[in-house]
């Protein structure tokens, strides 16, 4: 059995919520005040995902980067791989809004895309 | 080591070094002044209440009395000549009690004796006519019409730009460690250079005891005395028009709230001496009694209006008067030493005085083409639509915004950076330029004026500093790579 | 040159409002935008968590930016790109002369039926915070730091303190941390945060930086760069305890310790500003007291969501179309009637300040943000002391926007009102 506590998110009520998962992986929620309280609580305890927001490098262009980020929301124990995977990359000009700048980063099957447009 | 040899070294690029060395440049004669830090105006003149004073406060007969006079007087047309700002805004020292009014009658007749033209001894509502915003509690005044302000960066680059366009050699980044009595001068080393000359100039503001005692068995000892101050918005520079002192008493000396020659409205300083010779470091107590007291000169300081604070570090000497003489066991050493307050007022007259003693004893002929005057960097700020569209014609950069609170534009910044003795750093531009000065305090255009800096140096925009080494801008790249 | 609606900003308020203008059917409308493009300070947030509201999905800065930028270029809507604008006046036929500077076509005035102020907001410098020590390199505002790591690529710092718990500084906590920085603490003057509770659990819980409340920065070590910074405790005066000082080893330091409005410009103008947002007094039509020229967006009052902004421009640009097509006179008078808004006990402020009746449209939206933390307590709304509108709300937070609707038919029920007042009480009677 273990139990953790944490914020609720979902509203600035910011509910502390005492969330618990037994050995058969049963995950049970108390604190909340709502519905999307205990739903939140069991995500962050069994797969907490996070959305990776961040820089790449510029090909040949000394000092510029461009911002992205992961897809889809990626698994939070990942995310140091993910940062280290966008160290090697590098993207080219131009760049459209959702370009793949990385396929299936750190193993997590999600891709990294570009969230600006930047011209050559 | 190369060994640089030059007829007169002077030591300190404050306003006092810059001086001296743009009147010795009016004769014939190889000239360098040596600056630990990274610019000129780094030290004592970059933090100072900016006033021109009148004159009446120094004990008559002293050189302060006379050199702030004399200075006061030079400031207009020097300010003409070499183009920085200066107002004659007058100046009124306030008396909260009735007892005030002998020690105002008494600052009267110092002034009558140091020569100060037009002084006023005033009722209370007479105050308040000239300055309304002025306390209910002001009793008695004096009103001096001489009194002004200045840009004391204005003021110190103006003259160092002068000098450096005459000839005289600026060695920035030049620590002196250690100065030798020599055959016929003065042997000066730096980290990496060697230096000599017959006639050496210490004008080292805090450090000039150090210097002095290098070479003179006569110690002397400088305590740096440390002023805190409070600037406020340029939307509050209106509150007063002229500079107000309070009479020195229990409660406070010599805080004074004045309007700066570029609008802002000024508190301060306070008056601690301390051990560390470059402690500018304010501390919540010396802040909150600028304000504080400060606030007893007028009706309703904006004390919620303040965009910046900083500290000054005034060259204390115990003897209360300045040291401007050639140092009797040390010929040809001469010191402009306990240059305090009024120093930055008496700048100009320190200069003649200084220049005019080396000449009696090492006699140099006249420059015949000494350029007298200088132009200085173009304030699209303070334009008429006219002056900015003649500049704009010129150099489209005028048009093109960089510090949007002063608004400051690329123009003044490239100027700043390629004029003689330009700007290399970002404090560099700021004091030239004002780009940073404003209320967002350089949020805004310190990456772009980094970006000009780096651009126009071919530096990287890591190499870029706040004052020089060790303050650089950036540590890295993201992520820890390099491009 | 000659428009209709000259819109000053190019950020989220500018273009929403332009776009508005556009489909409400002003013909000449014109953006000025200081910066090199177009997005305002969205360009540089590139976190994500924008656009719930409006898009119905979450995207990062630049990507909300992007869709308004696109629909402003598909409806080509001329704007001008790194052009300052210097002087806001009336001209004696009511008209609006805007000078504005530029490399292009260096200094010049464009005369405007109506302006739409949307020039954003500043972050509060370390001057404003009375932070007493050393002026080193090394002291960022969280917005500077952010303009660095997010558009330059660079770090401007390793080892990192943030003062103020303000949503930039908690997303700037990840950033750095992210990119290799160590951030050892944010610390808060005030007893709560004033960022969004998400922030706080996903910026700072996640990556272990403790959140110090009720904390402050007493000194600054380092004379040219910062070496360290000494944090206290405050009481509830906000006054640092003694006693409780530590000494944290740092090169910089970062603030995040609130916005403020730029109305410099607007108070040139004549436009009279609340005290309590820094921001114009508006109407109903979010009109200042100077007729045509309208505000919306952080200049009017500090957003904690993009798409307020959005929503609140939209209105602006709507209203300002209104204006131009309307004979001035006519558009502004309404039937002269005005009724205050007051912000009272717990309630900041509220935007508008004022409603013309005849004006206003079906439902009105008063936005405002409370003075301090409140649970279990309702937000009441009077009619010249008759209450109308009882809400039980569980918690409020001056770190979140909140907002009610008041009916046109509400308004016409009570013919002589002179007042609406909102307040927060702690009874339901």
């Amino acid at each position: 059995m273990e139990t953790r506590e944490m914020i609720c998110i979902n509203c600035p009520l910011g509910c502390i919520l005492s969330v618990s998962q037994d050995e058969a992986g049963e995950v049970t929620v108390s604190g909340n005040t709502c519905p999307r309280g205990a739903e939140y609580g069991r995500t962050e305890m069994t797969a907490p995902k996070r959305v990776l927001t961040s820089t790449v490098r510029i090909q040949g262009e000394k000092g510029r980067v461009v911002s992205v980020k992961t897809a889809s929301p990626v698994p939070k124990e990942k995310i140091g791989d993910c940062m280290d995977a966008l160290k090697e990359v590098e993207a080219k000009l131009p760049v459209q809004i959702g370009d793949v700048v990385l396929e299936n980063v750190a193993g997590t099957g999600v891709a990294v895309v570009a969230t600006k447009g930047m011209r050559l | 080591m190369e060994r640089m040899e030059y007829d007169v070294i002077v030591i300190g690029a404050g306003v006092t070094g810059s001086a001296v060395a743009r009147e010795l440049a009016k004769k014939e004669r190889r000239i360098a002044v040596l600056e630990r830090e990274s610019d000129i105006c780094e030290g004592t003149s970059k933090a100072n209440s900016g006033i021109a004073h009148a004159g009446f406060d120094a004990k008559p007969g002293t050189l302060k009395a006379k050199l702030n006079v004399q200075g006061a007087k030079l400031m207009k047309e020097l300010s003409e000549t070499l183009d920085f700002p200066y107002k004659q805004n007058g100046s009124i020292v306030v008396s909260f009690e009735a007892e005030g009014m002998e020690k105002l009658q008494e600052l009267y007749m110092r002034g009558q004796e140091n020569g100060v033209e037009g002084l006023q001894i005033l009722t209370g509502d007479e105050a308040r006519v000239k300055e309304p915003a002025l306390s209910d509690e002001v009793v008695a005044a004096l009103y001096a019409p001489t009194g002004g302000i200045v840009c004391p960066f204005g003021l110190n680059i103006a003259l160092a730009e002068n000098a450096a366009v005459n000839g005289v050699d600026f060695y920035l980044n030049t620590a002196v460690s250690k100065i030798e009595r020599e055959q016929g001068g003065y042997r000066i080393l730096t980290k990496e250079q060697e230096f000599f000359a017959p006639v050496v100039v210490n004008a080292a503001g805090v450090y000039a005891d150090a210097l002095h005692n290098m070479v003179s068995e006569r110690k002397l000892h400088i305590t740096a005395r440390r002023g805190e101050y409070c600037l406020m918005d340029k939307k509050t520079g209106g509150l007063v028009q002229s500079t107000i002192f309070q009479l020195p008493s229990a409660s406070g000396k010599g805080i004074l709230v004045t309007p700066t020659v570029h609008g802002n409205l000024l508190a301060g300083p306070t008056a601690e001496d301390i051990e560390d010779k470059e402690g500018v470091t304010t501390t919540a107590d010396g802040l909150a009694r600028a304000l504080a007291i400060g606030a007893r000169s007028v009706k309703a300081l904006p004390v919620r209006q303040v965009i910046t604070s900083f500290a000054g570090l005034r060259a204390h000497e115990e003897s209360e008067d300045f040291i401007i003489e050639e140092v009797a066991d040390a010929p040809g050493f001469f010191d402009a030493a306990g240059i305090a307050s009024p120093g930055l007022t008496a700048a100009p007259a320190v200069g003649c005085y200084v220049a005019e003693m080396i000449q009696a004893r090492f006699p140099a002929p006249e420059k015949t083409d000494f350029i007298a005057t200088r132009k200085g960097i173009p304030c699209v700020a303070e334009a008429d639509d006219e002056e900015r569209q003649r500049l704009i014609a010129e150099n489209p950069a005028y048009a093109n915004v960089v510090c949007r609170c002063e608004l400051v534009t690329e123009g003044e910044i490239l100027d700043a950076i390629h004029r003689p003795l330009g700007a290399t750093t970002l404090d560099g531009v700021k004091r030239r330029t004002r780009a940073g000065m404003g209320r967002c305090q350089s949020g805004f255009c310190s990456p772009k004026v980094v970006e000009i800096l780096a651009r126009e140096l071919h530096k990287d925009i890591g190499e870029i500093t706040k004052s020089g080494e060790g303050s650089a801008f950036l540590t890295g790249y993201n992520k820890g790579t390099c491009v | 040159m000659r428009q209709d609606i000259v819109i000053i900003g190019g950020g989220p308020a500018g273009l929403a409002a332009a776009l508005a203008a556009k489909e409400a059917g002003a013909e000449q409308i014109l953006i000025l935008e200081r910066d090199k493009e177009l997005g305002g300070i969205l360009n540089q947030c590139i976190h994500n968590g924008f656009g719930l509201h409006t898009f119905k999905e979450e995207l990062t800065g630049p990507e909300y930016a992007a869709r308004y930028i696109a629909k402003v270029e598909q409806e080509k809507i001329p704007f001008l790109l790194e052009t300052i604008v210097i002087d806001i006046a009336e001209a004696e036929d009511g008209e609006k002369a805007v000078t504005a500077m530029n490399r292009e076509r260096g200094l010049f005035v464009i005369r405007a039926k109506a302006v739409i102020l949307a020039m954003g907001c500043r972050e509060r410098p370390r001057g404003a915070l009375n932070i007493p020590g050393y002026r080193p390199a090394g002291i960022y505002s969280a917005g500077t730091a952010q303009r660095y790591v997010n558009i330059e690529g660079r770090m401007p710092g390793k080892e990192v303190v943030i003062l103020g718990s303000g949503d930039i500084g908690l997303i700037m906590a990840r950033r750095m941390t992210l990119e290799g920085a160590k951030v050892k603490a944010v610390a808060e003057l005030m007893p709560y945060s004033g960022g969004l509770k998400r922030n706080i659990v996903q910026c700072l819980d996640d990556f272990g930086i403790p959140l110090k409340l009720s904390h402050t920065v007493v000194d600054i070590k380092g004379k040219k760069r910062v070496e360290g910074i000494t944090l206290a405790q405050v009481d509830e005066n906000r006054k640092p305890i003694a006693g409780t000082e530590e000494y944290i080893p740092c090169d910089t330091l970062l603030l995040s310790c609130g916005l403020l409005p730029e109305n410099e410009l607007s108070m040139n103008l004549g436009v009279s500003l609340n005290p309590a947002t820094s921001g114009p007094y508006v109407n109903e039509s979010l009109e200042t007291n100077i007729p045509g020229v309208f505000a919306c967006g952080n200049v009017l009052h500090v957003h904690d969501l993009v798409d307020y902004v959005s929503e609140e421009a939209t209105a602006a640009g709507k209203y300002a179309a209104a204006y131009v097509k309307e004979a001035a006179e006519t558009a502004c008078a309404g039937d002269g009637t005005q009724i205050c808004l007051e912000a009272a006990e717990g309630v900041r402020y509220t935007v508008p300040s004022t409603i013309s009746p005849s004006r206003m449209e079906d439902t009105q939206l008063i936005r405002f943000r409370v003075a301090d933390v409140y649970k279990e307590v309702f937000l009441k709304v009077y009619f010249d002391g008759t209450p109308i509108i009882s809400q039980k709300k569980r918690v409020l937070a001056p770190g979140e926007m909140e907002q009610i609707r008041l009916k046109k038919e509400q308004l016409q029920a009570f013919p002589d009102l002179k007042k609406i007042t909102i307040r927060i009480e702690k009874e339901a009677g």
